[in-house]
């Protein structure tokens, strides 16, 4: 326990480092992954094959590979940025696949009728989305969403492999000076991840139960 | 257009049909927008393609320029690929044996009828899903001095196992009671009843969930490469990339690259597969 009072202020600037990137790259990711679901869905098909080709081009690519593509590949070609930003570039482009899937999933999950029911009833085009398909899309997208940023959380520890000294790098290296007290360092920094992912996870399971609508 | 925007009979649900204006209006819009997006795919393959000069002087020849691509001629650095390729499948092929083992171990435990066994169960298994994969590799490595093979196929196995346990958990509450009333009456132990009635309808219903999982568990193999495990990525992009100097950086990248989206993109067809098989 005395290794993790000892150095709580070099365990809290890892988790501030996390959380930084956490924040960016899933603002950013929401951003990136709102553009290609709706591109995704869009009426013209250049559109629709792009975001395709990017869905399951990135999706399959393991994020170890992205995140050594920026920062040792892309500063060849002259995008020679701090490992940070490019850290967070990373982990945005490999988040935004699975947001623009849980958006698409949750908009098409909304049944057709619904939207047929809001027309004849003589709704608009606005007023059918807005009112309609809207509200019920967003209940089901929520809890996935969530989930899609508990795993964004954990794949800021993959940044720690390409020097970012966020929490896991603090644990690697404070685990290396403290030879003796290996498994209090290495639950001293699980217990920071579990402090946002738990939480989260409690939140999906409350959301998904409370917005449940039985069909 | 799928989903919200059209009905069954193809028309269009949220806005009225289109007019022969609209129509070409948006013909038009499409024509555009595909050489909008191919000419900016064009560009970006044509700047990648021009020398390049660094900041020190030394002009690098473009990405496409045939002296960076022939090393893929070379038998050696296929034969490295390979034992690469074979390093993670072997990773991942151990791991996914475990995860699938310990995945109905914890859901046994978790779905125990003892609060003494369901409640630490749960416990451990909300632990081992809420942490990061590659910090329990780091955990496994450092604690038990494993060595790097053994570190990430139980650090996947855990975490995966895990996951799937929570999966099989889930099919089993999905099922209906009677299944289980059904063989207890017949005079099986509740013990038997859980594991020959109940878990195989568990394990059928969540195979795609599963399948979906092992995708995952194969594209994580590559943290092996920051716990120093010598998988696809470490002999690529370290390995070789060392050896055959930068130059050759960006086509080894493309090159794992390509084996990557293959690999998954086959396994990820075998669970759609599965899923529609249903």
């Amino acid at each position: 326990m005395n290794v993790i009072i000892d150095n709580l202020d070099r365990y809290l600037s890892g988790f501030g480092l996390t959380l930084q990137l956490f924040l960016v790259a899933a603002v950013a990711a929401l951003i990136i992954g709102t553009i290609i679901a709706v591109m995704r869905i869009s009426p013209v098909a250049a559109l629709r094959v792009f975001a395709t080709v990017y869905t399951e081009l990135v999706r399959n690519t393991p994020l170890t590979l992205i995140l050594f593509f920026f920062a040792f590949v892309a500063p060849q070609l002259g995008l020679g940025l701090d490992y940070k930003f490019l850290a967070m570039i990373g982990l945005s482009l490999y988040t935004s696949p699975f947001v623009a899937e849980a958006l698409r999933s949750g908009v098409n999950g909304v049944p057709i009728g619904q939207a047929e029911a809001a027309r004849s009833v003589g709704l608009g085009f606005s007023q059918t989305v807005v009112h309609v398909v809207l509200p019920q899309a967003v209940r089901m997208t929520v809890p996935p969403l969530i989930n899609v940023m508990i795993a964004l959380v954990k794949n800021t520890s993959v940044a720690g492999g390409f020097f970012v000294a966020e929490l896991f790098t603090i644990g690697k290296e404070l685990a290396n000076a403290n030879g003796n007290a290996v498994i209090a360092v290495l639950l001293g920094v699980a217990t920071f991840y579990l402090l946002i992912t738990i939480p989260l996870g409690i939140l999906a399971g409350f959301l998904e139960k409370k917005w449940m609508v039985s069909r | 257009m799928d989903g919200v925007a059209m009905s069954a009979s193809g028309a269009p649900v949220l806005f009225d049909a289109p007019g022969p204006r609209a129509r070409r209006r948006s013909r038009i819009a499409s024509v555009v927008v595909s050489l909008v997006v191919l000419g900016g795919l064009g560009l970006v393959v044509y700047i990648l393609g021009q020398p390049r000069e660094t900041s020190g002087g030394v002009t690098l020849t473009g990405l496409w320029h045939p002296s960076r691509w022939d090393v893929v001629t070379n038998p050696d650095l296929w034969e490295l690929i390979g034992q690469g390729v074979l390093n993670t499948l072997k990773a991942a092929a151990a791991a996914a044996v475990l995860a699938l083992i310990l995945g109905v171990v914890f859901a046994l435990l978790r779905s125990a009828r003892t609060p003494w066994v369901r409640i630490p169960s749960m416990v451990v298994l909300e632990f081992l899903r809420g942490m990061p994969v590659l910090l329990m590799m780091l955990f496994i490595l450092l604690a038990f001095s494993s060595g790097a093979y053994l570190a990430v196929v139980l650090g996947l196995g855990l975490y995966n196992g895990a996951i799937i346990g929570e999966a099989l958990r889930a099919g089993i509450s999905s099922l209906p009671k009677g299944q289980r009333e059904a063989g207890l009456s017949i005079g099986l132990t509740p013990f038997v009843t859980r594991m020959v009635i109940e878990f195989p309808q568990a394990f059928k219903q969540m195979l795609p969930i599963i399948v979906a999982q092992l995708v995952v568990l194969l594209k994580d193999t590559s943290l092996g490469f920051i716990v120093g495990y010598p998988e696809l990525i470490r002999t690529t992009m370290n390995n070789l990339g060392n050896a055959l100097g930068n130059k050759y950086l960006f086509t080894l990248f493309v090159i794992t690259l390509v084996i990557y989206v293959v690999m998954n993109l086959i396994l990820s067809a075998f669970a759609r597969w599965l899923a529609k098989r249903r």
